[in-house]
């Protein structure tokens, strides 16, 4: 016996809209049975996961602070993945952002006034456009994946910066930490409200990057390309769009704003470079993305769900004494069920007998 | 309708009360059919009546909701195709299922299913081809093998499972009229041999002529068991339809306007390993004409649309002209500026995005031409106009759907056409370049296509149809050319053309190429 998909004859609307929850609850009960394995309570163990980091203001903003990287990467990746890109390489490109947006706090610390930060931001999404047109130009013009090239290039971004850090970049004044000299005043990235918490202009940017291309995905023509080419390429090229310059548009966008995540977090979050800028946004941003079923305001809320599976994981690890890794799983179970909602909700499983039904498949698809 | 009783030793097959139901659709309602021993039994019925579906019950890949089937007399469940085939029934479908890159003998080991070794199979192949006229050699890579001699192999495959039921799935839609003899002589063969065969068909007249009886579906129901000799053909097109069909009407060009599309010497190397280059092709069209191009599927048909349309550029600018500018260099949306619509063959996944609106597939081919209307500065949508506009299109072309605005795939075949067709008409383009035009439609929605065609035509623009379907061409062209492997024979004017004539230029048997090349050198 065997398992086939076979594809359903129409789609429910409503399983459509809830999928993303059904995807939520089967993570919880998953979550549920993984705690118990490992012989904590499970009604303890999400509380301390899911409820008590949303419980005080300073842990809100804790909430923003995670939350902020993972829509801006989020954003841009929903416009690879609805043209049919598959850049997986966010987390290099963050990393890239993050490094050239650095150069003039750590190159030239004395160099101090109000036009750094900006310009600093500006070279991080140029940092970060520029590293996702690599595996851009390698697919157009060499027909490569840009899933294993822009793997690739993460793995290339993070040992650069390993070495940026442990050799030219090192803190003169460190004591042989492998950290870059913290980053001036005038290159820090400002708090929103100083007062209450540590969210800064970066979830701000956030924001604004998904109401901007959410705009632009449902009411402009370029969001119509978009769609088109990602939908049927053939009818695409018929419109007179080019694949080509999209491979580009998409990768430039969801590059730059890698980049301008990676350089925010860096200005604002971290306040120097460091070997480890980032537990792995890049990644779980894409959970994000598939999460928000690709859309930028679900993202928004996307985003924040999974900011607070970090801090959950923090906070789990404190109160229950389990592991940081703890915190993967998750966001892997999350992504199993919600791709596999998703799945299901196109088509149905059906049992096949051992004998029967070779080409059942073929002749139905005809 | 049900006169013979069952376990009647003469019939072979006997379906009762067969029903499909998708979703609200009854794609089968209560279908009866009784396929005698050594008769060849028509099919008829438009596109979308529920000959596919029946038919894939027949052989397996569908299950039914209610009915039975009876073989031999006997009630048997018919689960999967595999079941089918050791029952005794075989089935060529329209569209082919091979390996490009394989022999044709390594086609059919892969549907054998056992170990026996390709050389056998070959030897066999071979000999049965032979005997029964269709020759075919079992070393031949597919992808040199022409239409015609693919739709061998599928027939030869199925022969050698030794079926006692040949079903075929619009068997001469792909042939020319010459190669539909053959096979009509082949068929002729096996039914003397005892053999049953399923034929599904929409062309009335070779019904006729090799039919002993008749099934004729419409909307999923059996509308009649007829002897197709004693018909005529309107009257089996009524039955078919329901109404009289009307033939789109004619007026002859009244002037030769202006030369509005040319095609000087255009040559196109083959874009992939199976396609088919294009070689030295002139063509010439003015306002207030429609000039046809038949052919084989396969012949460069696509080819030279993709070329024309600007999908694919040429080498040099001055291959195309459109109204008098050079527009080898161009792609699709300058060419569309210049004045030109195009409708490719394949309606989903070409001409409209099947998942998106039709108000979105209105923009999809309109963006440019009709920018200041449908965009705005910023380039934002303005789908208040689009919508407006496709709200047109659809009444003036009587577009049938189920929602104010749906996706592109949930509209039938030829209603989703006719959106198609409208879109483009309805910008009054100077040069039309239709591929298939009426392929998979039914015969209202075709008939109005055909006229809206002639009309766009006689208000001065230039039309230019590439069609498989040569009555189609026969009724609406002002000349016809012939393309066969990959070139194109001069334009015959409609006075000047027979089925006969054009059916040799198809198989290259008469090519008219060297004698128009001759006029142009």
């Amino acid at each position: 016996m065997r398992i086939e998909l076979v594809k359903r004859p129409e789609r429910s609307a409503l399983f459509a809209a809830l999928s993303p929850f059904i995807a939520l609850g089967l993570t919880l009960i998953a979550g549920a049975i993984m705690f118990s394995l490992l012989g904590k309570n499970p009604v303890e163990a999400l509380y301390y996961y899911f409820i008590d980091p949303l419980r005080e203001v300073w842990s809100l903003h804790e909430l923003a602070v995670k939350a902020a990287p993972l829509i801006l990467i989020a954003v841009g990746l929903s416009i690879c993945y609805l043209s049919n890109n598959w850049n997986i390489g966010a987390e290099g490109q963050f990393i890239v952002g993050a490094i050239m947006g650095s150069i003039l706090p750590v190159m030239f610390p004395d160099f101090q006034s109000w036009i750094v930060l900006p310009l600093m931001l500006l070279m991080g999404i140029a940092g970060g456009a520029l590293y996702g047109a690599i595996p851009a130009y390698l697919k157009v013009r060499f027909n490569t994946n840009e899933i294993l090239t822009s793997l690739m290039l993460v793995y290339v971004a993070q040992l650069f910066l390993d070495w940026m850090v442990r050799g030219p970049w090192r803190n003169p004044a460190g004591m042989n930490f492998p950290e870059t000299r913290t980053f001036s005043p005038s290159a820090v990235l400002p708090e929103i409200w100083s007062a209450s918490g540590r969210a800064n202009w970066g979830f701000v940017f956030a924001i604004v990057a998904a109401i901007a291309l959410w705009f632009m995905l449902s009411r402009t023509l370029k969001g119509f390309e978009v769609l088109v080419l990602g939908q049927s390429p053939r009818a695409g090229r018929f419109a007179g769009f080019s694949q080509s310059r999209m491979v580009f548009f998409a990768f430039l966008v969801s590059g730059g704003l890698a980049g301008l995540a990676g350089i925010s977090e860096v200005s604002g979050a971290i306040g120097q470079l460091r070997p480890t800028i980032s537990p792995g946004y890049g990644f779980a941003a894409i959970i994000v993305a598939f999460l928000g079923r690709l859309n930028p305001l679900g993202i928004i809320a996307a985003g924040l769900v999974l900011a607070l599976s970090y801090l959950g994981g923090e906070a789990a690890q404190i109160s229950l004494g389990v592991s940081d890794k703890v915190v993967r799983a998750f966001q892997g179970m999350l992504l199993f069920f919600v791709l596999a909602c998703d799945t299901l909700i196109l088509y149905r499983i059906r049992f096949v007998g051992a004998s029967a039904a070779k080409t059942v498949e073929a002749t139905q698809n005809v | 309708m049900d006169t013979t009783p069952l376990a009647n030793g003469r019939n072979l097959l006997e379906v009762r009360g067969l029903t499909k139901v998708f979703g609200t659709l009854k794609a089968c309602d209560q279908v009866d059919l009784t396929i005698a021993k050594g008769e060849i039994h028509a099919l008829l019925g438009e596109n979308g009546a529920g000959k596919s579906t029946l038919v894939k019950m027949l052989f397996g890949s569908l299950e039914p909701n209610a009915g039975e089937i009876h073989w031999n007399g006997q009630p048997v469940m018919i689960t999967s195709p595999g079941v089918a085939k050791k029952l005794g029934i075989g089935m060529v479908f329209q569209h082919f299922s091979l390996f490009e890159a394989l022999t044709a003998a390594e086609n059919i080991a892969l549907s054998l299913a056992d170990d026996t070794p390709i050389s056998t199979i070959a030897a066999k192949a071979r000999a049965l081809s032979y005997s029964y006229g269709l020759p075919l050699d079992p070393d031949s890579l597919v992808g040199d093998l022409s239409v015609g001699e693919r739709q061998r192999i599928e027939i030869i495959r199925c022969l050698l499972q030794t079926p006692d039921l040949i079903i075929l799935d619009e068997p001469t839609s792909v042939l020319t009229p010459q190669e539909a003899d053959k096979l009509f002589e082949t068929l002729e063969r096996l039914r003397s041999e005892g053999k049953s065969i399923l034929y599904i068909s929409h062309r009335l007249d070779e019904v006729r002529r090799l039919c002993d009886s008749a099934t004729i579906m419409r909307h999923g129901k059996v509308v009649g068991h007829c002897n197709p000799r004693l018909e005529t053909p309107s009257s089996l097109a009524r039955m078919m339809v329901g109404t009289e069909v009307k033939n789109a009407e004619r007026t002859t060009a009244s002037v030769r306007g202006e030369e509005l599309l040319s095609i000087c010497g255009m040559s196109r190397k083959p874009a992939g390993p199976f396609s088919m280059p294009l070689k030295n092709i002139w063509l010439s069209i003015a306002g207030g004409e429609v000039i046809g191009i038949a052919g084989v599927a396969g012949n460069g048909q696509g080819e030279l649309f993709e070329a024309i349309s600007g999908e694919a550029l040429q080498e040099s600018a001055d291959a195309i002209r459109i109204r008098g500018k050079s527009a080898g260099r161009m792609g699709i949306s300058a060419r569309r500026l210049l004045g030109a619509a195009f409708v490719p063959e394949e309606r989903l996944g070409h001409g409209a995005a099947p998942r998106m609106r039709l108000s979105d597939n209105l923009l999809l081919s309109r963006h440019t031409t009709d920018g200041k209307a449908f965009v705005s500065g910023l380039g934002v949508v303005k789908s208040g106009a689009i919508q407006k506009a496709a709200q047109r299109i659809i009444e003036v072309m009587d577009v049938r759907k189920s929602a104010p605005d749906p996706e592109a795939a949930a509209l039938s075949g030829g209603n989703l056409q006719k959106f198609i067709i409208g879109r483009e008409l309805d910008r009054n383009p100077a040069v039309m370049v239709v591929n298939q035009p009426t392929w998979g439609v039914d015969a209202g929605a075709a008939a109005r296509i055909r006229q809206a065609l002639i009309e766009l035509a006689r208000n001065g623009s230039a039309v230019l149809v590439i069609s498989q379907d040569l009555d189609e061409l026969f009724e609406i062209s002002d000349s016809i050319a012939v393309m066969h492997n990959g070139e194109l024979s001069k334009p015959i004017p409609i006075a000047e053309a027979t089925l006969e004539r054009i059916g040799l230029l198809m198989g290259g048997a008469e090519p008219g190429h060297p004698d128009h090349a001759k006029e142009v050198a």
